[in-house]
């Protein structure tokens, strides 16, 4: 590009990206809402991925000081204990839900009071008694267990919900903004006349794409420099692992291909009211099928399978891999890939549909 | 001289619709030429093809000895084009606007401020092109098409949707750039906006030229009579008749409504004699007939206001 059109870019740069950061419901929409949805989830699912039991230890019980002794450090992994001078005092905290069991020891015997009001809880409550209680039976026995059973979780022990949270809200993000952002600038760009305008000065569409496009980016990477500074924090606990450099080429691509949807969507709608539906109408069933709003290893199958072919699929787990599961740089070059040829299918599309006037 | 603008037999339809039905033109260099016509009379595609926003379907179009269509960068910095109140990116303000359209030409800041002051801005500055009121938006929209200081300037319905006093102020404003040797083409459907302001005029209508020439040239080409009128009850019908009577005329030519008694002929002398004589000159008024006479006898009062 030529000097004059290198101008003429950092000029429709800046006139649009003071445009953009001049419109506070543009704000609100790719950053604010966003961001309080991180911290809104983050904090609800906080801590939820280690199934921790509360336990109140009624009177004095040998049994868990036992285990204690044998196994130093294990049993503070899964149980937090706190004690109680009254079993009536523990069991009506037990039943309104504040501590998941009370136990109590009467000589040879462990009782154990749990609610099932959560199932899952009472089922870790009775077998990590039960093991209690069989490990303390061998003992007395004065033989030493011939086998052992060790449970390791597959997932990095790092993986909190933080992890795939941050990933997919941002993803969710980025998909949003740069689809609304390219929609909405084509149809009110051609309503007003501003397209023609701008083709009747000697600027080439080149020098109007890049700059919209630059802008788009210097947006998306504004939305993950945030996210990641909000989710490292010590209270949400992100924890990037080696390769999460990479996540800004995945981001980059990301943008690139859902501005391609919104030029398309662009391309077809007429009012700004019509792009913003039919924008809406793409991404958001996108954000809940594709990963963003429901983890897909969490996701019943039915979407895991239909994921493969939403392209924000690739953008959150791209993203996933390489910020949050410690996966190498290659990892997010599958995802890289999909997404760059989404976005030139798409664009090349666009261009045969494009209309500079609405007549 | 060459022509600044010359059209040869330019066609445009959409499909069964001539919107251009085989109109030529010549614009001269300095001129202020106008396109007269109501809505969907052709004016904007006329104007579009001349533009190079639109190709013709057939036809010759040459602007400053180039032709427009394809898109023709050598041609685009020498044409400024004015289309909407509304083209503006959004949220920036009046002196954002045009310094972003005066890059867009290589043309510095200074020139650029230079033009808001042009165009009587500069207190607006600051504020937003959508803050603006529809004078000011037109007048900026005005600024950005002439930023870049082009010989030829097209101005689509700049007045569309003004009141008197902001019409008169961009009158001024549109006279003054033609003053200063710009060749300028408007189009427009009110004909007091193209009687005023332009050299020459060519009245269009269903995608014809149905005349063309200097305005005056164009009303006195339609002999049209001259309406004579004054206060009501200085004479009586017998007088008014006798008056018009002198004049050539008869009695059908006098009308009084009560406030003004007025009579309509071709020999405008002897009834301005007689009334002279009368003493009866109290709220005279002397009209002859205006561009819009002419409009609405080419393209026939009773179809269309």
């Amino acid at each position: 590009m030529n000097p004059a059109g290198l101008s003429a870019l950092r000029s429709l740069s800046r006139a649009m990206f003071l445009g953009f950061v001049r419109d506070r419901g543009a704000l609100i929409f790719t950053i604010a809402i966003p961001v309080l949805f991180l911290v809104l989830f983050g904090s609800i699912y906080k801590g939820s991925s280690s199934p921790r039991v509360t336990v109140i230890e009624v009177g004095r019980v040998t049994l868990l000081d036992q285990a204690e002794a044998a196994a130093p450090g294990q049993l503070g992994k899964i149980l937090t204990i706190s004690r109680a001078a009254s079993l009536a005092a523990a069991l009506s905290d037990v039943r309104q839900g504040n501590s998941d069991a009370a136990v109590q020891q009467r000589g040879g015997q462990l009782v154990v009071h749990y609610s099932i009001a959560d199932q899952t809880t009472a089922g870790v409550v009775q077998s990590v008694f039960s093991s209690i209680v069989d490990q303390a039976n061998q003992a007395a026995a004065g033989g030493t267990a011939a086998y052992q059973l060790q449970t390791a979780q597959v997932e990095d022990r790092s993986l909190k919900p933080i992890q795939y949270l941050a990933p997919g809200l941002l993803g969710w993000a980025i998909a949003s903004g740069a689809a609304f952002g390219s929609a909405i600038t084509l149809v009110s760009w051609r309503k007003d006349k501003l397209l023609r305008r701008l083709r009747l000065a000697p600027v080439g569409t080149a020098a109007i794409v890049l700059a919209r496009v630059g802008v788009s980016v210097v947006i998306a990477l504004v939305q993950l420099a945030v996210f990641l500074a909000i989710a490292t924090t010590p209270y949400f606990g992100l924890k990037l692992t080696a390769s999460w450099w990479m996540a800004i080429p995945v981001v980059i691509c990301g943008t690139l291909a859902f501005m391609a949807i919104g030029l398309l969507v662009g391309s077809f709608a007429k009012t700004q009211q019509a792009a913003t539906s039919i924008a809406n109408l793409i991404i958001l069933p996108m954000a809940f099928l594709g990963g963003a709003f429901i983890p897909l290893d969490f996701a019943p199958a039915w979407i895991r399978d239909v994921s493969y072919a939403l392209p924000l699929r690739y953008l959150v787990t791209g993203m996933q891999d390489v910020m949050a599961r410690g996966e190498g740089p290659a990892a997010a070059l599958p995802a890289i890939g999909i997404l760059l040829g989404l976005a030139a299918l798409l664009s090349l599309v666009s261009v045969r549909v494009f209309r500079w006037d609405d007549v | 001289m060459l022509a600044t603008i010359s059209v040869r037999d330019l066609r445009k339809s959409y499909g069964r619709l001539a919107a251009v039905d085989g109109i030529s033109f010549d614009v001269q260099p300095g001129e202020f030429f106008a396109i007269l016509g109501p809505n969907g009379a052709g004016k904007t595609t006329t104007l579009e093809i001349i533009e190079g926003l639109r190709q013709a379907d057939g036809g010759e179009v040459t602007v400053l000895g180039q032709p427009p269509w394809p898109r023709n960068p050598a041609l685009l910095p020498r044409i400024g084009v004015q289309l909407q109140a509304s083209s503006f990116f959004e949220r920036l303000t009046a002196r954002e606007q045009i310094r972003t359209f005066a890059s867009l030409y290589g043309v510095g800041t200074a020139r650029a401020d230079e033009m808001l002051d042009t165009v009587g801005l500069t207190e607006q500055a600051q504020t937003r092109a959508e803050k603006l009121s529809g004078g000011q938006a037109q007048r900026l929209s005005i600024a950005c098409a002439l930023v870049h200081d082009p010989e030829l300037v097209f101005l689509d319905e700049p007045t569309g949707a003004l009141d008197p006093q902001a019409r008169r102020n961009l009158w001024d404003l549109l006279r003054q750039i033609n003053a200063g040797g710009r060749t300028v083409v408007l189009t427009t459907h009110h004909m007091d906006e193209a009687e005023t302001l332009c050299d020459r005029v060519a009245i269009m209508d269903r995608g014809q030229i149905l005349q063309s020439g200097p305005p005056a040239a164009l009303v006195r080409g339609l002999d049209s009579p001259t309406r004579i009128s004054v206060e009501s009850g200085l004479l009586d019908a017998a007088q008014a008749a006798a008056l018009a009577g002198q004049a050539g005329g008869g009695p059908g030519d006098v009308t009084d409504d009560g406030v003004s008694l007025t009579i309509a002929t071709r020999e405008p002398a002897p009834v301005l004699a007689g009334l002279a004589g009368h003493g009866a000159l109290a709220g005279l008024r002397v009209s002859g007939a205006t561009l819009e006479d002419v409009f609405l006898t080419l393209t026939g009062r009773e179809y269309r206001a």
